[in-house]
């Protein structure tokens, strides 16, 4: 190409599909969606996005950083991998919306209250502490995750599935005891290989602007 | 049959479509000797399966009528019926092909009288209708047929049937002890005309054509429409024969997709505007027509057309590529979900009868093609000098309309005439001598 085909190239990938193309997974994808909507009229939860991944990928093109990163749209991706599938130009759909989630995270622009988050959220944070995961406690949090009363009731409710898993050993009840369940060995190290792995992504993301600019 | 006088002065057309009738004819018209060879037992390929030409809407039986009137007037084109080309030795010049020809059962004293078919019994389904009525096991491919004569289909041979038919014919026509043959034909260069298939529209799950009776292809649909195919000229639902009043278009069915067909077929946009017209053709204000695309894609004369269509009140467009469809099992109404592309609006509608704008693939698969020549990713044959004397015409060459398979087979006609002059003035003998005082005459 032509150094004047390449300026005009540029002037069409704003800020902020530059910015996708850098830093979120497989975000250099994102510039070929032909808007045929076959990933939106796929998804079973397509229905409830505000914005379906068809027009996730304009947006991204219309530069609307913020609209984008605070949506709520690609955190009710479920990995089903229709889209994928039949999307006509195998656009890795699904990684793109977990990258975008991620990404969103990071920056500090996801929102607060999306139950997907804040049990991700949890979910590292368990892994992080003890090097694997204590499936009891993390459990045990998410029932409490929107507040004491509701715990208290979902615990409640629960609480026949628990006995049957208690009867047939496939839940210990001693893992809710701080000190005494099982944690990997050497967890300072899989903590030390976290962040590293933190570092090293930290220093692979390109810094951007705000929006629009 | 085997009769066959061919020279590395002959050009062999492989293909009886319109792209080789047309490559045969133009070379035969310039004073070359052809060898047309064809794999069905008549000429005429896809387009005589065809009602309407777009944008024109005439009828391709004209067309056809009139290459049909030069081929007869043409001594030089010797036709090879039911035969098929399964090797290729040489180099540009000198090659030599070899040929298998399939048993007829019918000799050439048939005066198409029909009586075989009378007395026949068994049926198989119509390959000329795509599978959607039955033919007898003693039949004429279709009424425009040429060469004019019965076929019997090799199933019945050996049976009651082939002996009642054998009775019945009062020409002495059919002989039932006819062998394949195979036969090698001499040519100095090959125009490779073996068309196009459409896919496999099974293969696009989401669709159910495989499910669904009310999911069908734009080929289908093109039948329907023929006096003489299977629904009489009607246009009916295969489930329950009901008009179909409402037809939803489906483009891209199988093409642009890398699932699929990774090239753009070409045809389909316009064969589906032409076939929204059908539509009104036989329910004028009662039809209605949709069609859901990715983006439509009709230059020229074509724009025009598309831009007619658009202002009908009777068709509606809808731009998205249509994500599933399911099936209303009460009524057998097909459902297309999907979201627009104009405002993402998720939908959920209903027709009588959903077309899929089936897209275009080479019949002949890469690995299958019996001659060496460079083939690209999509499996059309590209135009390249290592190919030396063998020229792809119409859609072996590239996913093209009737219009542009012509100019392009018209295209390899020229070339391959130009390796024929070139090996003529390279070969002293007397078609050489002659070929050189002619070039040297025209200077």
């Amino acid at each position: 190409m032509d150094d004047l085909n390449l300026a005009m190239r540029d002037r069409y990938r704003n800020n902020f599909l530059q910015e996708v193309e850098a830093n979120v997974e497989e975000g250099e994808w994102a510039k070929m969606c032909m808007q045929c909507g076959v990933c939106s009229g796929s998804c079973p939860f397509g229905p409830h996005w505000d914005h379906p991944p068809q027009e996730i990928f304009m947006m991204i093109r219309a530069n609307k950083r913020e609209e984008v990163l605070s949506s709520t749209s690609m955190w009710l991706c479920t990995s089903c991998y229709n889209c994928i599938v039949r999307c006509p130009r195998e656009i890795p759909i699904t990684h793109i919306m977990h990258g975008l989630a991620s990404y969103a995270q990071r920056l500090g622009l996801a929102p607060k209250e999306q139950p997907t988050r804040k049990f991700g959220l949890m979910f590292w944070d368990n892994i992080e502490k003890n090097g694997r995961v204590n499936e009891s406690i993390l459990g045990i949090k998410l029932y409490f995750m929107n507040g004491f009363k509701e715990g208290v009731k979902t615990a409640y409710k629960m609480a026949p599935v628990g006995w049957n898993m208690l009867r047939t050993k496939r839940f210990n009840p001693f893992a809710l005891i701080p000190f005494l369940h099982k944690r990997c060995k050497k967890r300072s190290d899989i903590q030390a290989i976290l962040r590293k792995a933190q570092q090293i992504e930290n220093a692979r993301t390109v810094r951007f602007g705000t929006a629009g600019g | 049959m085997t009769d066959v006088v061919a020279t590395n002065q002959t050009i062999l057309v492989v293909g009886g479509g319109i792209s080789g009738m047309t490559a045969a004819l133009e070379a035969a018209e310039c004073g070359k000797d052809v060898v047309l060879v064809e794999k069905n037992a008549a000429l005429g390929g896809r387009v005589s399966q065809l009602y309407r030409y777009f944008p024109k809407l005439c009828h391709p039986t004209c067309g056809l009528e009139i290459n049909l009137r030069r081929l007869k007037a043409q001594r030089r084109v010797h036709l090879l019926t039911s035969a098929e080309v399964i090797g290729v030795t040489g180099t540009s010049g000198d090659y030599t092909a070899t040929v298998r020809i399939r048993p007829r059962y019918v000799n050439d004293k048939c005066t198409a009288c029909g009586e075989c078919a009378k007395v026949v019994q068994a049926q198989f389904p119509d390959e000329f209708n795509y599978g959607l009525s039955q033919r007898k096991g003693a039949y004429l491919p279709f009424n425009m047929a040429y060469p004019q004569r019965y076929v019997l289909d090799p199933a019945i041979i050996g049976t009651e049937d082939a002996e009642r038919a054998k009775a019945a014919c009062r020409y002495d026509a059919i002989d039932l002890d006819m062998q394949e043959e195979t036969m090698a034909v001499k040519a100095g260069a090959i125009v490779w005309a073996t068309g196009w298939s459409p896919y496999d529209a099974a293969k696009i799950q989401p669709y159910g054509y495989d499910r669904y009776p009310n999911v069908i292809t734009s080929v289908e649909f093109e039948r329907m429409m023929d006096p003489f195919g299977p629904t009489g000229g009607k246009l009916l639902r295969p489930s329950d024969g009901k008009e179909a009043k409402d037809v939803a278009f489906i483009q891209c069915a199988g093409s642009r997709d890398r699932n699929h067909l990774a090239h753009c077929s070409r045809i389909c946009c316009m064969a589906s505007l032409k076939q929204s017209t059908y539509v009104g053709e036989q329910f004028a204000d009662q039809g209605r027509a949709t069609i859901y695309y990715i983006d439509i894609r009709a230059i020229d004369r074509f724009e025009d057309f598309y831009t007619k269509v658009k202002e009908s009140s009777t068709v509606d467009f809808v731009k998205s590529k249509v994500a599933s469809i399911t099936e209303d099992k009460a009524t057998g109404d097909p459902i297309l979900h999907g979201v627009d592309t104009e405002g993402y609006h998720r939908y959920s509608n209903r027709h009588d009868l959903v077309v899929l704008a089936i897209g275009m693939e080479p019949s002949v698969p890469k690995d299958v093609l019996p001659v060496d020549v460079l083939v690209n990713r999509n499996g059309f044959i590209e135009m390249d000098e290592t190919n030396g004397g063998i020229f792809a015409a119409g859609c072996a060459s590239d996913a093209l309309d009737v219009n542009r398979s012509v100019q392009n087979a018209t295209a390899s006609a020229l070339r391959a005439i130009q390796i024929i002059n070139r090996t003529a003035a390279a070969v002293p003998d007397s078609a050489g001598v002659e070929a050189k005082h002619a070039l040297a005459a025209e200077g």
